[in-house]
């Protein structure tokens, strides 16, 4: 039996006396895909926020690397961060300062690497997302793909263990969208990183998933496998895999 | 921790070879080690290594100037120094700064294209704002009264507060001065010209751009960054015409009044410290202010108050519409628009006075 990486107990999440999250307990493994799905308003950003603290859970345990990160001082947590990247929906890069000086900050940050090394580092992330010729760019002269991409360079910088996208098609074209789910595939394959997306695009989740996590109005309604989730007898993951939507 | 030994021609790396243990492991080698005598590096005892180990053998053999053999890696070793591996890599050139002349050379281009950009904006918002005298079409309805609110009573409170403590403090200091030769009445003449002539128009122009100069350009700025400028220009509306002429409306009327209101309230402050510090009667000093204003002095503090006025507008709305680069630059177009109005503000300012010597 392959041993979790993230593991979530009894987590319920609450915007003030709204309730996001209900119950939910769930594992995430070394090495896989995990694809979080939902309709929107569902839980997903809210699970995945709430899994790495930038929202603190209402109850519940979440464990990382086995450690029960809630509780956590900031300074343990903060150990636990430099092992897992993220790449937010818009990319998140620092818009004042180019893409060069956006990857050194956790590289610089965080490591006491001699210069040579951070740029050749640098350099070498980039070209693992095509976007060698950046590297002096501002966030604002590039596209919504290649800032993306960028984002992921950062998020890769320090080699984490675990990766979190936060809808890594929004608003890029189909092309672009499965450049990027390529991209996932390679990283996992050739970093063993475990990976852990909220998506609800179809052709991205068939591309990339290894484990489906379905959550519908704050509820855990399927986890399990992709074929798993095409069996599944829930009305609304039925309903999701047929017409490939949400009505 | 990862350490190192020297077997003839072959260095030996062992433990771990990873962001935390790569840069003693380098500082030491370089230290150490004469690479003319290393043909291998040999990572038989390697625990594990990530990119920035990669990285450093990459660095290792770039400095050695020949070609150094990795050997004895085991598949993982193998597959992470095939992704990472970076000798290959072209090196991007860092963009030239410029030099101190050429820096001096696009300073006063940007200053020649930008007063040019202003003026033609300052004369496109003229124009439509005559037009609009007699025809509202391209407007928001009730986007008049809005801005005169926003720009005209809104900032009622602040004016008022800072020209009465400005005139206050003013006659405060002037009074003990003026005490010890005993032409207390004469503070009435001070305050009232430097309340008339500058304080009044200035103080407010100062208020009015960094309250309402910064709100018009960040509002424009982030219309602009969020393409809702295009969306007006596709709705076949005129963007300055619908934006900025009720601004430029509201602040021309809303001015002058404020002008006036800070001038009294200013006065006010002064005619407060007059009665109690040095026993002027009200009427007294009054008197002595309505003397020494003449309708002169009145009318080129209405007329600087509409130019610094207009002078907020048009600088705001430039660095609005120029903005390029995201919340960032809507950041950036606030701050310089503020500070290009308080300038550009003084500067007339002091242009103006040339007209009192006339």
């Amino acid at each position: 039996m392959q041993k979790p990486i993230i593991e979530v107990r009894n987590l319920v999440a609450k915007y003030g006396d709204r309730t996001i999250l209900e119950d939910i307990s769930l594992d995430f493994y070394q090495g896989e895909v995990t694809v979080i799905l939902g309709s929107s308003g569902g839980g997903k950003t809210t699970l995945l926020k709430n899994i790495i603290r930038l929202t603190e859970p209402f109850s519940g345990s979440v464990k990382i690397f086995g450690e029960e990160v809630t509780q956590m001082p900031e300074d343990a947590f903060t150990k636990i961060l430099k092992r897992v990247g993220m790449l937010f929906q818009n990319g998140a890069l620092l818009n004042s300062i180019d893409i060069h000086e956006n990857l050194s900050i956790p590289l610089e940050q965080h490591t006491n690497l001699p210069p040579a090394i951070v740029q050749r580092v640098i350099r070498k992330k980039l070209d693992l997302v095509n976007l060698s010729h950046a590297l002096y760019l501002l966030p604002s002269e590039l596209s919504g793909g290649m800032k993306k991409r960028a984002a992921l360079a950062r998020a890769i910088a320090l080699d984490p263990e675990i990766l979190f996208f936060d809808e890594p098609s929004a608003g890029l074209d189909p092309i672009t969208s499965a450049q990027l789910d390529e991209l996932i595939l390679d990283l996992k394959k050739l970093l063993n990183i475990s990976i852990v997306v909220v998506t609800h695009e179809l052709a991205s989740i068939h591309r990339i998933a290894d484990r489906i996590v379905f959550l519908h109005k704050g509820k855990l309604v399927f986890h399990g496998t992709l074929s798993e989730a095409k069996e599944c007898k829930h009305e609304t993951v039925q309903e999701f895999f047929k017409v490939g939507r949400f009505e | 921790m990862a350490d190192y030994i020297i077997d003839s021609d072959c260095l030996k790396i062992s433990g771990s070879l990873n962001k935390d243990t790569v840069a003693d492991l380098f500082a030491k080698l370089q230290k150490e080690i004469n690479f003319e005598k290393i043909d291998y590096i040999s990572l038989l005892d390697l625990d594990n290594i990530d990119s920035a180990g990669v990285a450093m053998l990459d660095e290792l053999i770039i400095m050695s100037g020949k070609e150094l053999v990795l050997k004895d890696m085991n598949t993982q070793v193998k597959d992470t120094v095939s992704v990472f591996e970076s000798k290959s890599l072209a090196i991007s050139e860092m963009p030239a700064k410029m030099g101190f002349f050429e820096l001096i050379g696009d300073a006063v281009l940007k200053f020649i294209s930008e007063s040019f950009q202003m003026l033609v904006l300052a004369v496109d918002i003229l124009y439509w704002s005559i037009i609009a005298l007699w025809n509202r079409k391209g407007q928001r309805k009730g986007s008049l009264i809005q801005q005169g609110v926003q720009i005209g009573v809104d900032a009622l409170p602040i004016v008022t507060l800072l020209s009465f403590i400005i005139g206050f403090i003013i006659s405060l200091q002037s009074a003990s001065q003026l005490k010890q030769f005993g032409a207390n009445i004469f503070l009435a003449n001070l305050i009232a010209i430097s309340m008339v002539r500058e304080l009044g128009p200035l103080v407010t122009a100062i208020i009015i751009a960094g309250r309402s100069g910064s709100a018009i350009a960040s509002e424009i700025a982030t219309m602009k960054v969020t393409e809702e400028i295009d969306a007006l220009k596709m709705m076949a509306l005129n963007p300055i015409r619908y934006i900025v002429v009720p601004k430029f409306h509201a602040v021309t009327v809303c001015m002058p009044l404020l002008v006036l209101f800070s001038i009294l309230v200013g006065v006010f402050g002064g005619m407060l410290i007059g009665i109690y510090y040095l026993d002027l009667s009200m009427v007294s000093f009054l008197n002595a202010c309505l003397q020494i204003i003449d309708l002169k002095d009145i009318a080129i503090s209405m007329a600087k108050s509409i130019v610094f006025a207009w002078q907020i507008v048009v600088v705001g709305s430039h660095y609005g519409f120029q903005v390029t680069g995201g919340a960032e630059g809507v950041g950036k177009a606030t701050t310089i628009s503020v500070v290009i109005s308080i300038f550009s503000v003084i500067v007339m300012d002091a242009l103006f006075s040339l007209f009192y010597l006339i």
